[in-house]
């Protein structure tokens, strides 16, 4: 490493074509950190959906036997935390890191390595909440973890602990990637890429990492109050010392809502990439579409107590935040009808992208509306903690967000591995989808209605209920289905996938206009943005931009290339075992709990210095 | 680092600082976290000691002081205020490195070595106050775990000095630097970025000593 | 190569406005001076019993601390100086972060509003 670093800057370009596992744990190429977030957000969504398959299986019949109420509450809270935490949120960074440096026309983040840190540190926290599966101590206080339910007191085992360390860990992935995205959209952008020439992903990524960072910080609070009162005996969530049982739950929605927008608006910002390609028309009402986001944002930070109208916060604050819930349905149903006038009038391919696009405005569309129906407290009081509610965050979440996330791997997939998915299991898999969306989650509606509350692991027979979860519980593994033939589809099309052009779509944006798969410094020479959509002329024909099929090397081109590294995996790696010590302070082992605190903090800060003190490139 | 002008952004401005701006920014809300539970729960201890209020039995076993020490903290809250003083000498000392340096008066204040050793002693001084306050007060019988305000006092300032450690470090650093190579100029950036956190944690003491000490 | 380099980053910044004229040593030794005054101020009101039980103290104090708190951005983190896109980068958060606190300081009963 010393010899290159001391080389010419332009000799020190290295072949990064390389393949095999080596390149892979020290690689910092923005692409293939995206592809390593693909890959791992989408097994965890396997793992994710196989814990609802067994929570359906126990719901079918009333007074279901397959698991006990103790697994029943791992298994939601799993779920729960594995769906949001583990796949949708990365799964948007998968395409974060694939396309904000393509789209801008940059060559990689700001920090690459960086970059790299963020997706070990979230794969190390996905496997550590998950080992709690290991020694059958799962967390089992719900997504949302309520305290003082979650403290000592009530929940005595190690099942908490996985889960308020293992958030703590995954918040640093979030919050370090949210900093290197920030950097890289406003210092990164091509020459003419000026803000408002952006693609509409680029703009919903960028409002998302200010969401990030301004969200996360507030529930590593909340949690750090919970570890502290777990292990250290503070007391800041034990009433008798005269806490305030509401204290977790005000923090938590701090974060929780505009957590909900970090998971939809990056799927937002796919679906306005596809309807426009699909519709070969420009988006419409682009300017509007990026104040939407922005207000939905800013708004996003003022509604949080909507979830909590059930404790009795009294009318003054229960009617404000009723009319901030309900304001921000406005920018929210602004961007469904300009997507609707994008397709208006268009030639519109309906290929299977375009098809799950279409699929998010019609469902979330339903997941909004039941949502400005508990927007409303007296209403609210009849839906809150039942089925309803969970209709309405799955119509939002799988309608909106899965939905809006398979559009953009079906979009993009070309340009990920240079071939296509195949579009006639494809179809199969939209179908089967779309159908086994609404067969589960529409009749929770009436479940919920009808008075099943939520979190529960049986019911008895005869409440009226028996029938909708019947349906429920073969939509769902109608949907089980449907994402195995999707992932036999991604793997099989990896390997054998028909080959794709540059620009297979017909796509306006500089993406596509370079190879498939891009080379690993992206663009030979950065180009020059004269409009919001390059690749397409005023008539909204598609100009050809690339240069021949030869695809050079970095070194032939002289373009200086960041080192590999593996050093940001260390210390990844390392802050993960001094988290994993608290799990001892627990057991009372305070050799090992010191042991791995210490000695993961130390091989941390050494990593991290020398990953500071080596070059990037 | 030395390569580092070769790739102009697209506003001009560094990479680091745009991103340190963001994380300052992130770290608001943070602070805000903490702060706000801190004031929620003013007030509700079920028992003493007390910040401002004297305890008294039935609800303490003895008569209990108020356990702020103003005039202690008034003196750290000055250390941190001197330390953000230093720390722009440091900056200036490095941006002027090149320039002649004539008089005693120039000598001195161009000394980035002197500064930034400053601020990083200064730092230490406000830690070892804060050590000295927390001993005490676990002597007057305020631990973490006693009441709500032991709570969270402890640990929103205990935050508050756990930024302030790793800005002692970061600073250190530096001058491990400025002693091995000697900073120019060019390396301004670097000070910079530190002294933006710097200035942010001293800010953020500006607040936690009006709200928590003060104000009652 | 660096020179043309520090050249044409110089060019940039003047077009973008950024660097305007910069603190120099003698403004922040009058922050310096200012600061300590306004702590000094601030710890002299919080003896005077008859002022702390005054409705003016607890502003009073806000709007002191407020002061120092902008003077050390303005000056000291040199963002009354340096590109706007800093200035909005801290700001927008700020806000948002105070506006939280004075949230939740309404909603567990420490502010209230009396409406009639
Ligand atoms: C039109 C926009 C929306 C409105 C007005 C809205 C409103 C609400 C309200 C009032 C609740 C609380 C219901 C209760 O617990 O009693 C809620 C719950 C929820 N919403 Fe939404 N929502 C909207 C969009 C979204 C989006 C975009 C997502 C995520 C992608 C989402 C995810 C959730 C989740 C996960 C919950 C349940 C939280 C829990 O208790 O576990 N919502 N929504
Ligand atoms: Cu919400």
């Amino acid at each position: 490493m010393a010899t290159t670093a001391a080389a010419p800057p332009y000799v020190s370009t290295h072949e990064a074509s390389n393949t095999g596992i080596w390149s892979w744990l020290t690689t910092v190429d923005h692409k293939r950190i995206g592809a390593l977030y693909l890959v791992t957000a989408l097994t965890f969504f396997m793992i994710g959906g196989f814990e609802a398959e067994i929570i359906r299986a126990q719901l079918m019949h009333p007074n279901g036997t397959l698991v006990s109420a103790d697994t029943y509450n791992q298994l939601f809270t799993m779920h729960g935390t594995t769906m949001i935490f583990l796949a949708v949120m990365p799964l948007s960074a998968a395409f974060f890191n694939f396309l904000i440096p393509l789209q801008i026309g940059a060559r990689d983040v700001a920090f690459p390595r960086l970059n790299a840190f963020s997706y070990w540190v979230y794969l190390f926290g996905g496997l550590f909440i998950n080992a709690s599966w290991l020694i059958g101590a799962a967390p089992n206080g719900g997504w949302f973890g309520y305290a003082p339910l979650t403290t000592m007191q009530f929940n005595p085992g190690l099942n908490i602990d996985f889960w308020v360390i293992g958030l703590q860990i995954l918040g640093v992935s979030s919050l370090a990637a949210a900093f290197n995205f920030i950097t890289t959209i406003i210092n990164m952008r091509a020459p003419g890429m000026q803000l408002m020439r952006m693609p509409m992903f680029t703009w919903m990524a960028f409002i998302v990492q200010f969401l990030l960072i301004l969200a996360f910080p507030v529930i590593t609070i909340a949690l750090v109050f919970l570890q502290f009162d777990r292990f250290f005996g503070t007391q800041f969530y034990e009433l008798a010392a005269g806490a305030d049982p509401l204290l977790w739950q005000h923090l938590f929605w701090i974060f929780g809502h505009p957590e909900v927008y970090i998971l939809i608006l990056p799927a937002f910002g796919l679906v306005s990439e596809v309807l426009p390609t699909f519709s070969g028309k420009p988006l419409f009402g682009y300017p509007v579409m990026v104040y939407s986001g922005m207000l939905i944002a800013f708004l996003g930070f003022g509604v949080w107590a909507h979830h909590m109208f059930a404790v009795g916060m009294g009318p003054i604050a229960d009617s404000v935040f009723g009319v901030t819930t309900l304001l921000i349905g406005i920018p929210t149903g602004v961007k469904i009808f300009n997507w609707i006038f994008t397709m208006w009038g268009g030639n519109v391919r309906f290929t299977v992208a375009c098809k799950f696009a279409i699929a998010l405005l019609a469902l979330f569309t339903i997941g909004g509306i039941s949502g400005v129906m508990h927007a409303s407290p007296p209403a609210d009081l009849q839906q809150t903690d039942s089925y309803f509610i969970v209709a309405h965050f799955h119509y939002v979440l799988f309608g909106g967000s899965m939905m809006g996330i398979f559009a953009g791997i079906y979009y993009y997939f070309p340009k990920i591995t240079g071939r296509f998915l195949s579009e006639k299991l494809g179809n199969w898999h939209f179908w089967l989808t779309f159908i086994g969306m609404n067969l589960t989650f529409f009749p929770m509606h009436f479940s919920g209605l009808a008075g099943m509350p939520r979190r529960i692991y049986r019911y008895d027979a005869g409440q009226g209920f028996d029938v909708y979860n019947l349906i429920s519980s073969y939509g769902a593994y109608l949907l089980g289905f449907a994402t195995l033939l999707f992932v036999w589809n991604f793997i099989r099309s990896w390997r054998k996938g028909a080959k794709a052009g540059h620009n297979p779509w017909n796509a306006p944006s500089l993406e596509w206009s370079l190879p498939s798969p891009p080379p690993d410094y992206n663009f030979a020479a950065i180009p020059t943005v004269t409009s919001r959509y390059p690749l397409w002329d005023h008539k909204g024909n598609v100009v050809d931009y690339h240069d021949g099929d030869q695809v050079k090397s970095a070194k032939e081109l002289g373009i200086p290339m960041p080192l590999s590294t593996i050093k940001p995996l260390f210390t990844a790696l390392f802050m993960t075992l001094m988290f994993a010590g608290l799990l001892f302070i627990h057991k009372h082992n305070w050799p090992m709990a010191y042991t791995f605190m210490f000695g993961g903090a130390a091989g941390m800060v050494i990593s991290l210095y020398s990953w500071l003190l080596s070059p990037l490139e | 680092m030395e390569h580092h002008g070769h790739t102009p952004t697209t506003t001009g401005l560094d990479n680091r600082k745009v991103a340190i701006w963001a994380f300052i920014g992130s770290e608001c809300m943070l602070f805000a976290s903490l702060i706000s539970t801190y004031l929620i729960y003013k007030g509700r201890s079920v028992k003493g000691p007390f910040p401002h209020e004297v305890c008294s039995p039935p609800v303490c076993d003895t008569v209990m002081k108020p356990i702020l020490n103003i005039p202690v903290t008034s003196a750290s809250t000055f250390v941190l205020l001197v330390s953000s003083l230093a720390m722009v000498l440091a900056l200036a000392a490095v941006e002027n490195a090149d320039q002649p340096k004539h008089t005693l008066g120039e000598k001195i204040l161009g000394n980035s070595k002197l500064w930034l050793f400053m601020t990083a002693l200064l730092g230490t001084t406000f830690l070892g106050f804060q050590a000295f306050e927390f001993t005490s007060f676990v002597h007057e019988g305020l631990t973490i775990r006693t009441n709500l305000f032991g709570s969270s006092f402890f640990t929103l300032t205990g935050f508050h000095g756990a930024h302030v450690t790793a800005g002692v470090l970061w600073l250190l650093t530096l001058l491990a630097i400025d002693i091995r190579r000697g900073l120019k100029p060019k390396d301004a950036l670097i000070v910079d970025i530190a002294a933006l956190y710097w200035h942010f944690v001293d800010v953020v003491w500006i607040a936690i000593f009006t709200l928590v000490y003060l104000i009652h | 190569m660096t020179h043309s380099d520090t050249h044409v980053s110089h060019v940039d910044h003047a077009a973008l406005g950024e660097v305007k004229e910069h603190p120099t040593w003698s403004t922040y030794w009058k922050v310096a001076v200012i600061l300590t005054i306004i702590t000094a101020l601030e710890v002299w009101v919080y003896y005077i019993p008859s002022f702390v039980a005054s409705h003016l103290f607890v502003p009073t104090l806000l709007i002191l601390s407020a002061l120092k708190f902008a003077i050390v951005v303005l000056f000291y983190m040199h963002l009354r100086y340096d590109h706007r896109l800093f200035r909005a980068l801290f700001t927008g958060p700020l806000i948002i972060a105070m506006a939280t606190i004075v949230s939740l300081l309404f909603l567990f009963g420490h502010l209230v509003i009396h409406a009639g």
